[in-house]
């Protein structure tokens, strides 16, 4: 035998061969996930396969199947989905050093790896660092696990680990269905003190090392491409290798049947932040895409709003102070400063510039339309000045056409993947049947569907709605000027409008109703509405997360004032 | 209108069912098949606890769809009923059922056949027993297709029989065929329910055999066991095979009086009141004015000439014999204040003149007698009638001039 590691266990020198190849400590009985075929680097032909002698586990497993671990699957995912962020224009530096070095953070800090392990745990990261002469030879395997046994022979992180004395056993107990090693241990436990792994928090890592490389990337838009297809998360086990088997209770962990709503992500990765202990982030400052500045200029050309509206956002935004670096920038574990959700964000910033300057309460934006239709239709000379019901007419029209294909596609999406999965063996031929007929059906009724087929899967491209200066039906309104609606005092140039109405009065408290303030449609003017709706279309968010973000931007400019009043008052002078 | 952001696989299957639903109220084939390919994947998911499951949401939204669908032919429909009766076990009889219906439609007397026969032979554990009500039926129209193969030997056999010729072969092929049809009709008809074409088909095989008394016993049990729902249809047809059997007049009527009670408007009911009003008990007679007043009740009688010359009659011979006045005035009490304008306005006296002489005449007749020679109707049209110089008209106004006073006996 040329296997001379000592046991961890008991340091001994002693090793036998189990029936399943493996080897085992002698003294203490101890096995190990070293088998005989380690030496053999071969990975690729399979020759690492191994049947558990004892347990449940059924002769299968010489199919080609191989153990691998819940932990190992995630990897996979985000090795994934790291590839297709580069491909979409993200640096490199992200799935290299940033992704990967908080992967590693947290399979430490949630004892997945490199540390004392509670008892009936095993460590997969450990016989990877052992077989380092393994890794080299196997391509298929995650860059990330090279990283791994590499800062392990760095020894800076902590190399003790230990084995259970039950190990053994485990592999027996968790062989309750899943393809997976630890499949029905990783859904046993209440795991909430180690942050168990999810599909919808792969997303939440990705959009932290977004954030953290501060990419031009917010999260409504990380969001929306996975919902194109841009970025793998529905069926990305698809591409797991073939050896990784995945059946049973592996299928509650990474096959999700729903799209991630925005908010889960974002708490999810603050929560994360957090339990890393990750120190304060890079700081957001005024030449950031994620600045609620820049921000609004994107989103003021995609809502085909005029450039000169952006003046006023920055306003707005210095007035009240979102855009210090300090208020902007993630300090993970600070609970007492509200979470920043840039895109909500600067959303609702462009939502109180515009009930600035139009008051929206159904009447006076649409007289302010009125002066500038005349205007315009009497003087043509200095170019157009902006008419709030052209806007709305042309905006609305296009909204319309692409909610309406929106909600088509949503209607014609596919979930299930090519392969097939089963729950237990018991009802492969079963569902191998189903598929068959699925796909029968879909033929027969494909070919009776006429000429439509499924397009081909859109460009991603970071704007939904786009506008042309060039066109000269006048449907563009980024040149359009605000004089219709802004006036002279003093040297300054201010709104004509002189009222304006607050969402809220009071603010609810977050913590304890998860919202600042209730929106309900009836409640508001339909104008308002409107523009709820188009940020919510543009962010695939609900309209209320954006109106919570205008109430909150509303009281921090109206501070004083709301102090100041002894009454309940919803109409305030400015 | 909020739309829902937290998308999942159910939610995303609801709304494609949507617009399936949508486009196939619109009759748009294309649409609906193209997004029912997008829904068929929901039968790889578990919907146990649904009242309806995708299976059976795909076998009838892609019967509708095939059925309609320019493109598709009986081939695809069959190949696809074919699928889905291996979708679902507890549904399999009924799908066969179906796919049946459908052939039978088309044309395809014998894959049905076909279709019915390999039905019955499926036996499945329970579910065979579960599925009895199905099975029965199933057996109960491959019965009736039997008779109908009965019934086409019958007419080669009539039609050789004219020419000179006896064909063994024919009759002894429909000999078995009454067989086979007959055990299968016997046993749904036990069952109760509405059966009137199994009914129909089996009494016309006893009555070619000569077995009226068994024909008797099933028409009378399907029109007075009250275990079967209430059916006008097998009263007359009960009442069609007593006459052919030429019953007496006291067994017809009884026949039909039942039927007067749940359809008063029954074309029958001239029969009925014809033979009442020539009985000779008293109740009868009673019976029959109020059985030809009932059916003129409803509009579809307002113009039938023989319904009115019945009324028209009865009334005639009670004026003319001065008995019974009081029967006239029972029935028109509760006419009197809406017949007037629904039969004998000014407005259909001049329509009837125009468009049916005798509808005019006879109404004209029990307008006469109902509201008195000064009303509206009567005036119009025996005007019109002495006009043209028609003798019966002048009868007719002569007899409703002195007979006046009953009139207003019956008014008051």
């Amino acid at each position: 035998r040329d296997f001379n590691e000592r046991c961890a266990q008991c340091s001994e020198v002693n090793w036998g061969l189990t029936d399943g190849g493996r080897f085992y400590c002698r003294s203490c009985h101890n096995v190990t996930e070293r088998t005989r075929e380690v030496v053999n680097t071969d990975f690729i032909t399979n020759s690492r396969v191994q049947t558990i002698s004892k347990g449940v586990r059924k002769q299968e497993k010489n199919d080609g199947g191989c153990e691998w671990y819940i932990c190992e699957g995630f990897q996979l995912v985000l090795k994934k989905q790291a590839e297709a962020l580069e491909a979409l224009g993200v640096c490199p530096q992200m799935k290299d050093e940033i992704l990967c070095n908080f992967w590693r953070c947290y399979l430490q800090k949630s004892k997945q790896a490199y540390c004392k392990r509670p008892a009936g745990e095993i460590v997969k990261a450990l016989s990877a660092c052992e077989s380092s002469t393994d890794v080299d030879s196997d391509p298929e395997r995650p860059s990330l696990l090279h990283l791994l046994s590499v800062s392990e022979s760095e020894g800076d992180l902590q190399t003790d680990c230990s084995f259970a004395s039950s190990v053994s056993k485990v592999s027996e107990s968790t062989s309750v269905y899943s393809g997976s090693v630890d499949g029905s241990l990783y859904l046993m436990k209440n795991q909430k003190e180690r942050l168990r792994m999810t599909m919808p928090m792969t997303l939440s890592f990705c959009y932290m090392a977004l954030l953290w490389l501060r990419e031009p990337i917010t999260l409504s838009e990380l969001l929306r491409f996975v919902v194109e297809g841009h970025i793998p998360y529905l069926n990305v086990f698809q591409h797991f290798p073939e050896k990784m088997k995945l059946c049973g209770l592996d299928l509650r962990i990474f096959y999700v049947e729903s799209w991630p709503a925005y908010e889960e992500v974002f708490n999810k990765m603050h929560e994360l932040a957090a339990f890393l202990d990750l120190p304060r982030f890079p700081d957001i400052t005024d030449s950031c895409f994620l600045h609620p500045d820049m921000l609004c200029m994107k989103y003021l050309m995609e809502a085909n709003l005029p450039d000169e509206l952006h003046n006023w956002t920055c306003r707005v935004v210095k007035k009240i102070g979102i855009g210090e670096a300090d208020f902007l920038t993630l300090m993970p574990g600070n609970k007492s400063t509200r979470k920043v959700k840039y895109d909500v964000l600067a959303a609702a910033v462009i939502v109180v510039v515009l009930k600035l300057l139009f008051l929206l309460d159904d009447h006076y934006e649409w007289l302010l339309s009125e002066f500038a239709e005349e205007r315009n239709k009497n003087n043509t000379e200095g170019g157009p000045y902006f008419e709030f019901k052209k806007w709305y007419e042309v905006v609305k029209q296009s909204l319309d056409v692409e909610q309406k294909k929106l909600d088509e596609e949503r209607a014609k999406y596919l979930w299930r993947c090519e392969k097939p999965l089963f729950y237990s063996v018991k009802n492969k031929s079963k569902v191998l049947k189903r598929r068959q007929m699925v796909v029968n059906l879909q033929n027969q009724f494909g070919k009776l569907s006429g000429s439509v087929r499924r397009a081909e899967k859109p460009n991603p491209s970071s704007f939904q709605l786009s506008w042309s200066e060039e066109n000269t039906d006048g449907s563009c309104f980024h040149g359009h000027s605000l004089k219709g609606v802004l006036q002279e005092k003093c040297g300054l140039l201010t709104a004509m409008n002189p009222d304006y109405w607050l969402c809220t009065v009071k603010l609810c408290n977050e913590k304890l109703c998860g919202h600042l303030a209730h929106y309900r449609e009836v409640e508001f003017p339909q104008s308002y509405h409107f523009v709820l709706g188009l940020f919510s279309f543009l962010l695939r968010i609900q309209p209320s997360y954006i109106h919570d973000e205008v109430c909150m931007i509303e009281h921090k400019l109206f501070n004083k004032k709301l102090y100041k009043k002894l009454k309940y008052n919803t109409v305030l002078r400015k | 209108s909020s739309h829902e952001h937290k998308l999942n696989f159910r939610k995303s299957k609801e709304v494609c069912l949507s617009y399936i639903q949508d486009a196939l109220l619109q009759k748009q084939w294309k649409r609906a098949a193209e997004f029912l390919t997008c829904y068929v994947e929901s039968l790889e998911k578990d919907y146990s606890r649904e009242h309806i499951g995708p299976s059976e949401m795909i076998w009838r939204i892609g019967t509708e769809i095939l059925r309609h669908h320019s493109q598709s032919s009986m081939k695809e429909f069959n190949c696809f009923m074919e699928q889905m009766k291996t979708l679902g076990v507890k549904r399999f009889l009924k799908v066969c059922l179906e796919h049946v219906f459908h052939l039978l439609c088309n044309g395809q007397i014998d894959e049905a056949y076909q279709n019915l026969s390999l039905a019955e032979s499926w036996r499945f554990g329970e579910q065979t027993a579960i599925q009895d009500k199905e099975m029965k039926l199933i057996e109960a129209y491959r019965g009736l297709l039997d008779y109908y193969s009965w019934s086409k030997q019958k007419n080669i056999l009539l039609e050789h029989s004219e020419d000179g010729f006896s064909d063994l072969a024919v009759e002894q092929e429909m000999h078995s065929c009454f067989r086979k049809a007959a055990v299968n009709l016997k046993e749904i008809i036990k069952i109760p329910g509405v059966w009137d074409v199994f009914v129909k088909c089996y009494v016309d095989l006893l009555e070619f055999y000569g077995d009226h008394n068994e024909a008797r016993q099933v028409l009378n049990e399907y029109a007075y066991n009250s275990k079967f729902p209430a059916n006008p249809n097998a009263h007359v047809y009960l009442y069609q095979f007593l006459k052919r059997q030429g019953e007496s007049k006291k067994s017809l009527i009884s026949a039909l009086k039942i039927l007067h009670d749940i359809v008063p408007s029954h074309e029958l009911m001239i029969d009925f009141n014809t033979m009442l009003q020539k009985s000779k008990k008293r109740k009868k007679r009673r019976l029959g004015l109020e059985v030809i007043f009932a059916a003129l009740d409803y509009a579809g009688w307002k113009e039938n000439a023989k319904a009115w010359s019945c009324l028209a009659r009865q009334l005639k011979q009670i004026v003319t014999s001065e008995k019974h006045l009081d029967w006239i005035k029972q029935e028109w009490n509760s006419r009197k204040d809406w017949w007037p304008a629904f039969h004998f306005s000014r407005y259909l006296a001049k329509r009837n003149w125009e468009e049916n002489q005798s509808l005019s005449y006879e109404k004209a007749l029990v307008a006469g007698i109902l509201l008195g020679k000064d009303c509206k109707y009567f005036r119009y049209v025996s005007h019109q009638g002495c006009k043209a110089q028609l003798k019966r008209f002048r009868m007719l106004k002569k007899f409703v001039n002195r007979h006046n006073p009953v009139y207003l006996r019956i008014s008051g």
